[in-house]
This record gives structure tokens, C-alpha cells and sequence, in this order.
């Protein structure tokens, strides 16, 4: 038995991802939903009415499908393949061939490739291909099964990102399906986690995933550092800055006597036009001419307001001050974090977190329900 | 009259039309077994179970020398064309079914499911999906019947002098012309050069999405070279 007793409700213009090892019925369910696979048992609502009420294929072209290794047609050009759907639906060649053109500009693809081959184009344009043909018909569904798994750790950011970028743009009902929990937690606004045999486990939008996890399985199967991961759902705009240790490169005796006070041990050099070098001891630090060598690494960045604490925490771990530099977006300095400070700031966030912990999980909208026995 | 282009005026054809005839008696077989090998070996690719007892049956009737073919069929079709034209036919299955079902075969799990998750019906994902994926592979399988159709005609001098140029073998003996063999010889070897040749280009014009530089034929076809059927029809 692949899926038992599962139902879940999938709510309407967001991304839910369902995660599990492998052999827990996370495909099945999602081939279900457009009926590649037969429930034995139990009903699936799209809108509140039963999938099984129209015709599958009629079912199949409203509902996009993108798939691991894309699956792409050898035998037709790129722009052919993303017209596939809308051909079939009747559109008249003209018409879905210039759909087409607007989708691989929606995905990333350079319109030079539209008269390509697949086998010319590599792992990641291929994918974005799929992408492109799953919405070339603008399905409200878009049933996504394990897409970037087979691409290379940088190609599938990139893809990532772009899916976030489309959904963003377009808002469809998105399932997808992981084996990779860190996916899942990137883009899902709701991560159902299953388990062997088909069964839920948990079903909770990510950050209340990684705080609250249902039992013992779901624990293991986020892994051991869940606690920091969690960081990146806390904002980094509440952070206090200080903005008192900085020095420029060029600084007078003068100016860095007057921002060294007790309480900062350690002074910032930037470049003159406000980027970091790195970090000195007041003491060490002869006006006019500092030796950018001998400055202590500043380790990364975080751009103050767009990143998470989790960038806060990682960029104060890696500099041995225990110091963390907030930049803007130009990479323009605009102030240092202490680890105390994140510390606190994670601590606020945490009691935040509680208090509006029963907030969410609500959703409105079409749903897709899925109630299926087996 | 004794050129090497002069044929001996028994067989009643001129040198183009021995040839005309030799491919006419050559390539329709192959087009008829092509039209009765895709609908079989569909049906292989769809009910797995059909295909080793398909197989079987092809390669026994392949193992049957022609003359025995030409021996029943006689009594019902004659000292004709068609008599020699039956067996390669039916020859021709052996190889055609095979390079087919593993064509179809050899069409991705993903790009299947793709075209059944957008809606495909089993018919169109036939002739839209599988079939222009195995055209590669069918090809393949058309040039190994091909050539060894070719090669296969002049046992037709047998059975009243239907082998189109495989009669100027006969002849070469009740002349005394030995020239007529080595015309006979070089023109059938030329014919199927110029077949095999054609087929490639066939596959290029209709293959514009394989890469290129690895425009070899599936080892999934099964097919032995070209050479090898033609020798062993020498034999037989």
C-alpha cells in the first residue's frame, strides 16, 4: 500500500510541498491528483468537485506537470515542446509558438534557444524548459514532481529561486515533491511530511516545522541543526547596529581615538567608499597607514533588512571578533552586530514567535482536498 | 554481344531493367514487412508476454531456406514474383520487429510520463511520442533488410528465372560468359551500397534533434551488420 488514509487540505496560489523518504507514497499522491494514479479507495476535490467527474485528459492539460529530468520531447525544438499543451488544446500554431516565446522569457531562456534541440541545452535549461511547458496553457495547478533533483547544488538554487521569482508573479496552486528537506523548507508555504506507507506526519508551514516537529520522525528527518535553520524565518531589520566602530582606511589619529570607548574591543576599516577590510584592535591601528593584511577577517556580510538572523549569526561565527557587519545593498557598510546582540534578538524573536505561533495555518481559497484510503 | 552491359536477350530485359526489377522484387517485400512489423510489434510493446513467442515464430520462419519457401508457395502463386517476394517479406520480420519494439522501447520513463501527465491519449503519444523517438532504431533495422533483401532476389532464378539480376548467374554458366557473374555480382552490391546510403539519408533528414557525432545505430536494435545476413544469403 503506497497512500493510506491521507488527506490533506492544499491551500489555493501557494506552494505545498510534500517531503519524505523515499518509498513514502509522495509521487503516488501526487500522481493521484491527476489521475496517473487510481485512488482504490476515497475521494480528491479540486474546487470542492471530484476530479473523477470530467475527463482525465481534459484534467490532465489544467493541470501542469514537471518532472525530474524534465522528460522534455527529443524529437521537437524547444519552442515546440513548451507549445505541446496549447496545440493540443486547439490554439493555432502561431499563437502557441509566441506563448512560448513569452514563457522561455518568463523562465530565463534566451529566445536563441528556441529552435535548439533538447540535447543541446544543459541540465538546468532543460529543467527550466519543463517549467516553461508545464505553464505554457496557464493550468491554475502545477503538480511538480522532484524537478531539480537530478541538476548540480548551484544550477538548483538558481532554479529554485526562479520558481519562487514565477510564483510570485503568477500565484498558481504549486505541489511539489521532495526528498530534500531543505528544499522543502526554502520553498514550501506549507510542508506536509509523510512517512513509509504513505502516511502524514506532520502538516505545518515551515518555521513551525523546525520549532515544533510532530514526533520523533519528523525530528530525525529535519536533521540536527533545525534550531539555526529555523533562523532564517527571523528578520534581520530589528537587529540594533552599532554604527559608532568604523574607521576609514585613511582615518586620522584623531578619528579613531574618537570612536575607541571601552565597550568595542575591536574597530572596523573600510575602504573609502564605505566597503569592509576587515577588523583591528584600536591599539593596533597606526593612522594613515594600515596594513589591510594584518586586519582580522570580517567573515560575510549580511545585507542588513533583506537577510535572516540566520546570515546575522553566520557572519558573526566566522569572524574570529565574534562581530558580524551589516551592509546595504551596494555592500556599503552600515553598521556591526555583536553575537550578544543577535543572541538577544533571537531570543525577542523566539517569544514573538509564541505568542503569534496559533495564527497561522490559516488559508482561504480554492482548496485541493485529498482524501485517499488504500 | 559480348559487352559486359550486353544480357542475353532470354531474360528479355535490358541491364536497367534487370535493375528496376531487382528492386522492385527487393524493396516492396521490405515495405510490406514493415507495414505488418510496426502494428506487430506495437502490439509486443504493449502486451510484453507477445514478444519471445513473436520472436520465436519470426526467427524459425527465418531458418527456413527459401527453396523450401519457393516449394509450397509454387503450388499457389506460381512461378512469379510474388513467390519470391513472400519469403523476403517474411524474412524481413526478423529484423524489423526487433529494431522496433526496442525503438519504442527505448523511449524515457520520464518523457512517457510527461506526455501522459499533459494530457496524451495512447494513440497520440504513439504517433506524436514513441514512434518519431524510434525512427533511429527502425532505420536501423530497415538497412540490415534491405541489403539482405537485395542480396536475397537472385535465388529467384530458380523458380523461372524470376531473380531479376541473379538470372545473369544462370546464364553466366549456359553462356560461357563469366562476365555476366561478376556484372551480376557487382551491380547487386552496388544497388545495396546505394540503398543503405539513401536509408542514412533518410535518417538524417528525419533525425535533426540527434546529436551529432554520435549518429550511430542503437545497439538496442539487435541487429547484426549488414554483411553478415548477406553472406550467410549467399550460402543458402
Amino acid at each position: 500500500m503506497a497512500v493510506d488514509r491521507l488527506s490533506l487540505e492544499i491551500p489555493d496560489r501557494s506552494i505545498t510541498v510534500l517531503v519524505g523518504p523515499s518509498g513514502c507514497g509522495k509521487t503516488t499522491t501526487l500522481r493521484m491528483i491527476n489521475r496517473m494514479v487510481e485512488p482504490s479507495e476515497g475521494t480528491i476535490l479540486l474546487d470542492g468537485v471530484d476530479i473523477q467527474k470530467q475527463p482525465v485528459n481534459t484534467l490532465r492539460r489544467s493541470m501542469g506537470y514537471v518532472i525530474q529530468n524534465a522528460g522534455l520531447f527529443q524529437h521537437r525544438t524547444i519552442i515546440d515542446n513548451i507549445a505541446t499543451v496549447p496545440r493540443m488544446l486547439g490554439w493555432g500554431k502561431e499563437k502557441a509558438r509566441e506563448r512560448a516565446r513569452e514563457l522561455m522569457e518568463r523562465v530565463g531562456l534566451d529566445a536563441s534557444l528556441a529552435k535548439r534541440y533538447p540535447y543541446q541545452l544543459s541540465g538546468g535549461q532543460q529543467q527550466r524548459v519543463g517549467v516553461a511547458r508545464a505553464l505554457a496553457a496557464d493550468p491554475p495547478v502545477l503538480l511538480m514532481d522532484e524537478p531539480f533533483s537530478a541538476v548540480d547544488p548551484v544550477v538548483r538554487k538558481g532554479l529554485q529561486d526562479e520558481l519562487l521569482r514565477i510564483q510570485e508573479e503568477l500565484g498558481k496552486t504549486i505541489v511539489f515533491v521532495t526528498h530534500d528537506i531543505d528544499e522543502a523548507i526554502k520553498l514550501g508555504t506549507m510542508v506536509a511530511v509523510m512517512r513509509t506507507g504513505g502516511k502524514l506526519a506532520q502538516f505545518a508551514p515551515p518555521d513551525e516545522l523546525l520549532s515544533a516537529p510532530a514526533d520523533a520522525f519528523v525530528e530525525d528527518f529535519l536533521g540536527t541543526d533545525r534550531g539555526i535553520r529555523r533562523l532564517s524565518f527571523f528578520a534581520s531589520a530589528g537587529l540594533e547596529l552599532k554604527t559608532a566602530p568604523v574607521v576609514a582606511v585613511d582615518a586620522t589619529a584623531e578619528q579613531i581615538a574618537a570612536v575607541s570607548t571601552p565597550d568595542v574591543p575591536y574597530l572596523l576599516v573600510t575602504d573609502p567608499e564605505g566597503k569592509p577590510l576587515g577588523w583591528s584592535e584600536p591599539d593596533d591601528l597606526t593612522p594613515g597607514d594600515v596594513v589591510t593584511e594584518r586586519l582580522l577577517p570580517y567573515g560575510r556580510p549580511f545585507e542588513h533588512g533583506e537577510e535572516s538572523l540566520r546570515a546575522a549569526l553566520d557572519g558573526a561565527v566566522l569572524s574570529p571578533t565574534g562581530w558580524a557587519v551589516a551592509v546595504d545593498g551596494t555592500g556599503r557598510v552600515v553598521g556591526v552586530v555583536s553575537q550578544q546582540t543577535i543572541g538577544e534578538a533571537i531570543r525577542s524573536a523566539h517569544a514573538e514567535g509564541h505568542r503569534a505561533g496559533h495564527q497561522t495555518g490559516h488559508h482561504t481559497g480554492r482548496r485541493t482536498d485529498e482524501k485517499v484510503a488504500g | 554481344m559480348n559487352g559486359f552491359f550486353d544480357i542475353p536477350s532470354d531474360l528479355q530485359h535490358s541491364y536497367l531493367g534487370l535493375i528496376g526489377l531487382h528492386l522492385r522484387e527487393a524493396l516492396l517485400p521490405v515495405l510490406a514487412g514493415l507495414l505488418l512489423a510496426l502494428p506487430l510489434a506495437q502490439l509486443c510493446v504493449r502486451f510484453r508476454w507477445l514478444y519471445p513467442p513473436v520472436l520465436g515464430v519470426t526467427t524459425v520462419l527465418y531458418a527456413i531456406p527459401s527453396l523450401a519457401f519457393f516449394v509450397v508457395l509454387i503450388d499457389y502463386t506460381g512461378q512469379t514474383e510474388l513467390t519470391v517476394m513472400i519469403p523476403l517479406a517474411v524474412y524481413s520480420l526478423v529484423v524489423l520487429v526487433p529494431a522496433i519494439v526496442d525503438g519504442v522501447r527505448s523511449v524515457p520513463q520520464e518523457t512517457l510520463a510527461a506526455a501522459t501527465a499533459m494530457g496524451f491519449g495512447p494513440v497520440r503519444r504513439y504517433v506524436q511520442v514513441q514512434l518519431p523517438i524510434a525512427v533511429p532504431a527502425i532505420i536501423a533495422g530497415l538497412r540490415v533488410a534491405t541489403v539482405s533483401s537485395i542480396s536475397l532476389v537472385s535465388v529467384g532464378t530458380l523458380i523461372g528465372n524470376q531473380g531479376a539480376l541473379g538470372n545473369l548467374l544462370a546464364d553466366a554458366m549456359f553462356y560461357h560468359r563469366p562476365v555476366l557473374a561478376v556484372n551480376s555480382v557487382v551491380t547487386t552490391a552496388f544497388l545495396a551500397i546505394v540503398m543503405d546510403a539513401l536509408l542514412v539519408l533518410v535518417r538524417v533528414l528525419l533525425t535533426p534533434w540527434m546529436p551529432r557525432g554520435t549518429r550511430k545505430r542503437p545497439k538496442a536494435a539487435g541487429a547484426p551488420e549488414p554483411a553478415a545476413p548477406a553472406l550467410e544469403d549467399a550460402v543458402r
